[in-house]
């Protein structure tokens, strides 16, 4: 196989700016959550660092990065340091297969925005998401703390039980669009989109997404009250940051799914004529699905455990299977 | 198809290097002064009791074996919903008894008590 120059330089360039988008995004979550937050429970949030507090995130990495790192003497220590490196990874390639745009014209090629355009996107993104549980299984187990242990098998029994129906909510699109690649997908969804066609598919799938990601009201795993910080108890300075980041980028990730699957990704009013809309469809639709995630942590209280899993296996679950039952049986009788 | 696979391995790459950046910058700048009561288990001021690496609840171990099950049918789901509109009649119905099966599937382990927390 021969492989142009011009074509691994595109990679490359490709694959910078889309891990350098990710940790802006990463950063300006944040703030994005902190002012947010704020702005609901009246509060004014940080707004001293820079015009509007905008260098905050900036702040915040650099007291991290002087801040000492402490493992407990206890703690498997080759373990300890590998969990938070396998959090962040997932959280990072899950965008790979995420198209941003349509295709532009630069330099005299034709580049397509977004990474790859790989014929089974879908299975790619349900096992990267399955692989991200080991980074915080792994952290809790090494350090040698009680807390960690429970947050650390909490956080995994939880995400095994919402990915069941993360994983039926996924075969609805594919049903409608008849493909697992997300170009087509998005390309199915030109004239409606498809959380219009599928509301519910849509709403378990953005429940069945707080909960994969650890965010309220399923943030069991760090339950404060209870387990003090969960499976990163024993971390500190860098290495709590690593799971930090692992967490917003993976908000950022699935927030990206969610448009792609059911609000139509990158498309928009005009984006066939100029392909640079595109990117910034998707970033407003990123920016609206982040919100939302936002309030809903401002607004409801953490479930109980049990509640939690019951309410994973006994309504989430049955509820994919009745939709997608219900769906395979309406696209036969109505011919659609 | 090939190369696109090959670019996902390019990115994957970078993405694993891309971690170790932070650890690296950390260890040069970061203060170390470990000492004995600071590398203790952190336990709200409390010394620890006890074992953590204790053998665990078998509720857990229920919840995976039912969860491995239902993952691999979900799977199965796909290349049927794929095809879908060029499947004959009678692969459309094997496939909706075949997510009827799954649902009896759920209904037995909840009748059986796997999915309760005691």
């Amino acid at each position: 196989m021969q492989i142009e120059t011009a074509l691994l330089i595109e990679w490359v360039v490709k694959s910078t700016i889309l891990i350098f988008a990710l940790l802006t995004g990463f950063a300006y979550t944040t703030f994005y959550e902190r002012r947010l937050l704020a702005l609901i429970q009246v509060r004014i949030g940080p707004n001293r660092t820079g015009p509007f507090g905008f260098l905050q995130p900036a702040a915040d990495g650099l007291k991290l990065i002087f801040k000492e790192e402490l493992i407990p003497a206890n703690a498997y220590k080759f373990v300890f340091i590998l969990a938070p490196i396998l959090t962040v990874i997932p959280a990072l390639i899950i965008m790979a297969v995420v198209p941003w745009g349509g295709a532009i014209e630069l330099f005299g090629r034709q580049i397509a925005l977004g990474l790859t355009d790989i014929n089974v996107a879908i299975l790619y993104l349900l096992s990267v998401a399955s692989i991200s549980v080991y980074g915080i299984v792994l952290a809790g187990w090494s350090s040698d703390n009680k807390y960690a242990m429970m947050g650390g098998l909490r956080s995994s029994a939880q995400m095994l039980s919402y990915e069941l129906s993360l994983g039926l909510a996924f075969v609805v699109p594919i049903l409608l669009a008849g493909s697992m690649s997300l170009n087509q997908i998005i390309e199915a969804q030109r004239g409606v989109w498809f959380i219009f066609y599928q509301p519910i598919a849509a709403l378990v799938f953005y429940i069945a997404m707080l909960a994969e990601v650890n965010r309220a009201p399923f943030d069991m795993p760090e339950a404060e009250q209870e387990l003090t910080a969960g499976y990163h108890t024993e971390y500190s300075g860098m290495k709590f940051s690593l799971f930090f980041m692992g967490e917003y980028m993976k908000m950022i990730a699935v927030s990206a799914i969610f448009a792609t699957l059911f609000l139509g990704g990158y498309r928009g009013p005009f984006v066939d004529t100029y392909p640079l809309l595109g990117p910034l469809y998707l970033f407003l639709k990123v920016f609206l699905s982040l919100g939302l995630m936002i309030w809903i942590r401002a607004t409801l209280p953490r479930l109980r455990y049990d509640r939690l899993m019951a309410f994973g296996w006994k309504i989430l679950l049955p509820l994919s299977i009745l939709n997608v039952f219900v769906t395979a049986v309406i696209i036969v009788v109505f011919g659609l | 198809m090939l190369d696109q696979w090959l670019f996902v391995g390019i990115f994957v790459s970078i993405a694993a290097v891309f971690p170790l950046l932070p650890l690296v910058m950390a260890r040069f700048l970061a203060p170390r002064k470990p000492n004995r009561i600071k590398q203790e288990t952190y336990e709200c001021g409390i010394e620890t009791v006890g074992d953590t690496w204790v053998q665990f609840k078998i509720q857990y171990y229920v919840y995976a074996l039912v969860f491995l099950i239902f993952d691999i049918e979900t799977v199965f789901l796909y290349p049927w919903a794929v095809s879908f509109d060029v499947l004959p009649l009678f692969a459309v119905f094997e496939g909706v008894l075949f997510i009827l099966i799954l649902a009896a599937g759920l209904f037995y382990a909840w009748r059986k008590g796997a999915l309760e927390w005691s």
